[in-house]
């Protein structure tokens, strides 16, 4: 990471932004005030692509018709990356399925 | 879903707790009153058998309801906030309403807005945004899209408690130590006894989810002791420098 960069900072804005998309409030408390060393690991959102893509998430909206494992495969496929998995869908529809 | 590393923890984030709404018909009118008061039993633990078509094994289980708003009712469709565990059929949550007013009821329209931290509204994206994120990262050589597209894996553990370890624990804990109270920079106050908790780096890195053996005040006084017992580890190794000296049964990281 650059010269002059607050990964302390940083972190601290990524943790918060973390919390914020559901809305957790509750404070962080701290033990030991130390800094964290830019040269080491990164600020997530900041992974260079590769290494963000391993570390990330899709939250799709799955069209119906198509099984969970075909998007998952097809995303797989897109974005070239070798494992996947998903975290669930909706029970499928009782009614029955037309064709033609 | 979940991309490579975060597929360890996919599991145990979103199979946590969904939010639907659904509408329920009734097949005689009731007083709303009762509905409300029926749908106040089933908040709570309750025992549900997976329907016939079902992907799981057909035995009796139990699920927890935490919360079952009703935003309408016209004495036949009722619209409801269901707020669940993981596994819970709506089908037959409503069909088991039904049963209990004495009238019978069966699910119209079902939605899920909510799956573990994930709400319909904030990240969702559509299998043609993921294609064009990667065609104009291919094609233009601009990852702006595609970082939208896919988020950090961190955003998923929103909702735990999280425990920020100091850079010299990090590597330790990728090894399969445990955390001790010296490898801890800050707690959040909600942490409990017993907690599932996330363990982040400073820089907000997912290290790995783990069990508390302490509330957050005890972990902020404690000098030594194991503090956070990993279950599930996430950030590869070899990122943070190796603290640790060579020692035979060393129990924990500080």
């Amino acid at each position: 990471m650059e010269e002059g960069f607050d990964a302390t900072r940083e972190g601290e804005k990524f943790v918060e932004d973390v919390k914020r998309i559901c809305g957790n409030t509750s404070r962080l408390l701290k033990k030991f005030d130390e800094p964290t060393d830019p040269r080491h690991g990164f600020i997530p959102k900041m992974r260079p692509l590769d290494v963000y893509l391993r570390y990330g998430l899709v939250v799709v909206d799955k069209p119906p018709g198509p099984t969970s494992h075909e998007v998952v495969a097809w995303i797989k496929r897109m974005l070239g990356v070798e494992r996947a998995g998903h975290g669930g869908t909706l029970e499928p529809p009782r009614a029955p399925r037309y064709s033609g | 879903m979940a991309l490579e590393r975060m597929t360890r923890i996919i599991g145990t984030v979103m199979h946590s707790t969904k939010e639907y709404v659904c509408v329920m018909q009734l097949h005689k009118p009731v007083d709303e009153a009762r509905l409300r008061e029926v749908l106040g039993e089933f908040v709570g633990e309750i025992y549900q058998k997976p329907p016939l078509r079902s992907s799981v094994k057909r035995a009796l289980r139990t699920r927890r309801i935490h919360k079952i708003d009703l935003l309408e009712y016209d004495g036949r469709y009722a619209l409801l906030v269901v707020d669940c565990d993981a596994g819970t059929y709506m089908r037959k949550l409503c069909w088991d309403i039904g049963l209990v007013l004495g009238v019978g009821a069966h699910m119209r329209e079902l939605r899920r807005i909510r799956t573990g931290p994930f709400r319909e509204n904030g990240f969702l994206v559509r299998l043609d945004d993921v294609a064009e994120a990667v065609i104009r990262w291919r094609e233009e050589g601009k990852d702006d899209l595609l970082r939208k597209v896919v988020v950090p894996g961190e955003y998923s553990v929103c909702h735990l408690p999280k425990v920020l370890v100091r850079d010299s624990a990090v590597e330790s804990l990728t090894h399969g130590a445990q955390l001790a109270a010296p490898g801890v920079a800050a707690v959040e106050e909600s942490v409990e006894k017993g907690s599932l908790v996330a363990i982040m780096t400073l820089k907000g890195e997912l290290v790995g989810l783990g069990k508390a053996q302490a509330s957050a005040s005890e972990i902020l006084e404690a000098e030594k002791g194991i503090v956070v017992k990993p279950t599930r580890i996430i950030l590869e190794r070899g990122l943070y420098p190796r603290m640790w000296k060579p020692r035979r049964g060393e129990a924990g990281v500080g």
